[in-house]
């Protein structure tokens, strides 16, 4: 069965200004972000790092979807899905640096954090067994367990595999697909044969493609479909159209200014900063001083100690 | 008597009768099946969906079972043919070994994986092998093996208190075998239990001309070998079986054997009988008279045909000659 409801009609021309809360968390994430590719560009940072620029609307509509009880699963892209699970941006600097006061001592660094019932892996794919064996736990209590995907992700067959069982064995699992057209380098349509909605029917799973990018519809449309997957424990794999304005990691984007400027059209901070200055501009600068003091906070920080090894 | 296979899973009715957190997953490893080898037989009937057959998904299922541990549960998850885990490998290596340290403080994850492992049944070349070899080196991951002098029950407490996910080896041609009991082999030959690790010995001996260590599947064999060399070359052999491989526990009075051999049915290049070598020379180097011997498999996908596939498996006739060459 495939579930799809509608985008209420009229909603999309006249947005509502997003509720200072909301506003902040975005702006909070975006920051975050752009400062990690500034840190890179100072050389303050080592590794690698993904950005979620233009996503960072998705974890923040589903914060008030999910419960203190859930499990949420997070990929490589995971710093706004974390940010907007634990308000905790001195931490999750501070994994990314290896600074004193890391989440996980500097070991897993961007890609790999357990804090709290939230979990991040460097494997496409890899996180969705895993969730299904959490959410079989789970399973009756009400809480359920939320993974997040691209569309990438879809090569793997750990996705299926996961898939298949969450279904059989009725386990409440929200899948969330970050849908942003291109994996690294290659756009879907060079990777992806069909589409996800497909193959979410193949398994009997329901399926909804939320192409909104305003919170408030979104959690609209998705509230009663998460409601079935925790009373009724059936899984949802819950796409959402969006776009990544930044590269892949860091410097590399192959895509031409025109397609990234396109993504662009798509973002909802131009959006809210042309339709609500106020309190936009407000927020924005708070947000953005904010992590500035959080970064030069934990840039002076010591490094991190592995001491219980 | 009993088999390897029935108290095997005389162990897991006891394991999940003492703790409701414990569940078994695998293919058809539910009533009235019962496992391919038959180690589940009537847990579904008496622990209903904490026992669960799953699709042919080893890798997923592997995953789900580190997603229970991880969410306070345990889990033994059984791969119908160790050839097979090589389809969960990812879920082993890359998460469920990875977790236990990788964020940074100890993670428990308890997850035990049966692995049937091992020739000499004629399955051919992905139904036979001991892929123990993959494995080892993986940091957060342990190998156990299934001896028949070891109790199983004592083996799934053992791991599971370790936290960390953990590959049990059971060699398919114990299964029919049984269970050794009460210090005796045979009428040759004793054996005791000192922690992992199970030393068969003659009884009187305490300078043994050769000291083999074998993991469990090898026993039978190692032991006919080890018979041959008393009453057809009158050459006096100890035999060392660990029940863990990997990290490799202490292994007892080996300064005492002119000689020491480590048998396995992996086969040959960067295996366990390699890695216990590599552990063993530092610490005999000043009472070793000759180099290590090492007995592994051919290089070599196993045969289906059985007189193919004895060519290539370690038999008795090759230990036996291996060991008299080398003490010549």
């Amino acid at each position: 069965m495939i579930v799809t409801v509608p985008t209420p009609a009229g909603m999309r021309n006249a947005p509502s200004p997003p509720a200072d809360e909301d506003l902040e968390l975005l702006l909070l994430i975006r920051h975050f972000e752009l400062t990690l590719l500034r840190l890179f560009e100072a050389g303050e940072l080592s590794g690698t790092t993904h950005t979620c620029l233009g996503q960072e609307y998705i974890p923040v509509a589903l914060k008030p979807l999910l419960q203190e009880d859930d499990h949420v699963f997070s990929n490589h892209r995971g710093h706004g899905h974390f940010l907007a699970r634990h308000a905790e941006p001195y931490g999750l600097l501070a994994e990314i640096m290896g600074r004193e006061g890391a989440l996980c001592a500097g070991v897993g660094g961007s890609q790999h954090i357990y804090h709290r019932r939230f979990l991040s892996t460097g494997v496409q794919g890899e996180s969705l067994p895993v969730a299904v064996g959490v959410a079989l736990k789970l399973k009756g209590s009400g809480a359920l367990a939320c993974a997040y995907i691209g569309d990438g992700t879809w090569g793997e067959g750990s996705v299926y595999e996961a898939l298949n069982m969450a279904r059989l064995w009725r386990v409440p699992l929200l899948v969330v697909v970050e849908n942003n057209g291109i994996a690294q380098s290659t756009p879907t349509s060079a990777q992806m044969s069909g589409d996800i909605a497909a193959r979410a029917a193949a398994f009997d799973v329901p399926h909804h493609r939320v192409t909104s990018t305003e919170v408030g519809e979104i959690r609209a449309e998705l509230a009663p479909l998460v409601a079935v997957v925790r009373g009724d424990c059936r899984p949802l794999v819950a796409e959402f159209v969006t776009h990544r304005l930044g590269p892949h990691s860091k410097g590399d984007d192959t895509r031409s200014p025109e397609e990234i400027a396109r993504a662009g059209d798509h973002d909802w901070y131009a959006r809210y900063a042309r339709m609500f200055p106020d309190p936009f501009d407000r927020l924005d600068r708070e947000r953005r001083e904010l992590v500035e003091r959080i970064a030069a906070e934990v840039t002076a920080r010591p490094p991190s100690v592995w001491e219980q090894r | 008597m009993t088999r390897v296979s029935e108290h095997l899973n005389q162990a897991l009715h006891d394991l999940m009768e003492a703790d409701p957190r414990v569940h078994v997953l695998g293919e058809d490893v539910s009533d009235p099946y019962g496992g391919a080898f038959k180690v589940t037989r009537g847990l579904s009937t008496r622990f209903g969906d904490r026992v669960r057959s799953t699709p042919l998904s080893e890798g997923a299922l592997t995953g789900v079972g580190a997603g229970l541990a991880l969410a306070g549960d345990r889990a033994v998850v059984e791969i119908m043919f160790a050839d097979f885990a090589a389809l969960a490998f990812d879920q082993l290596v890359n998460f469920a070994a990875k977790s236990t340290s990788m964020y940074g403080r100890p993670v428990p994850v308890p997850l035990v994986v049966r692995c049937p492992s091992g020739g000499n049944r004629g399955y051919g070349p992905t139904h036979s092998q001991s892929p123990q070899k993959h494995f080892i080196g993986v940091p957060g991951l342990s190998l156990f093996e299934m001896t028949p002098f070891h109790d199983a029950g004592e083996l799934f407490a053992r791991m599971f208190a370790l936290g960390q996910p953990c590959l049990f080896f059971e060699d398919k041609v114990l299964y029919t075998r049984r269970m050794y009991e009460g210090g005796v082999v045979d009428d040759l030959f004793r054996y005791e239990l000192a922690g992992d690790v199970a030393r068969v010995f003659l009884d009187g001996v305490t300078e043994p001309d050769c000291t083999l260590i074998a993991h469990g599947g090898m026993t039978h064999r190692a032991l006919a070998a080890m018979r041959e060399l008393l009453l057809e070359e009158d050459l006096a052999c100890e035999l060392l079986v660990p029940a863990r491989l990997h990290p490799l526990p202490g292994l007892p009075g080996l300064e005492r054997a002119r000689h020491v051999c480590v048998v396995e049915d992996g086969s040959e290049g960067g295996t366990w009988g390699a890695e216990v070598a590599r552990l063993l020379y530092p610490r005999l180097w000043s009472t070793l008279r000759r180099p290590i011997g090492l007995i592994s498999a051919a290089d070599s996908v196993i045969p289906a045909a059985p007189h193919l596939e004895r060519e290539v498996l370690v038999q008795p006739g090759r230990i036996r000659h291996t060991i008299a060459e080398a003490l010549s």
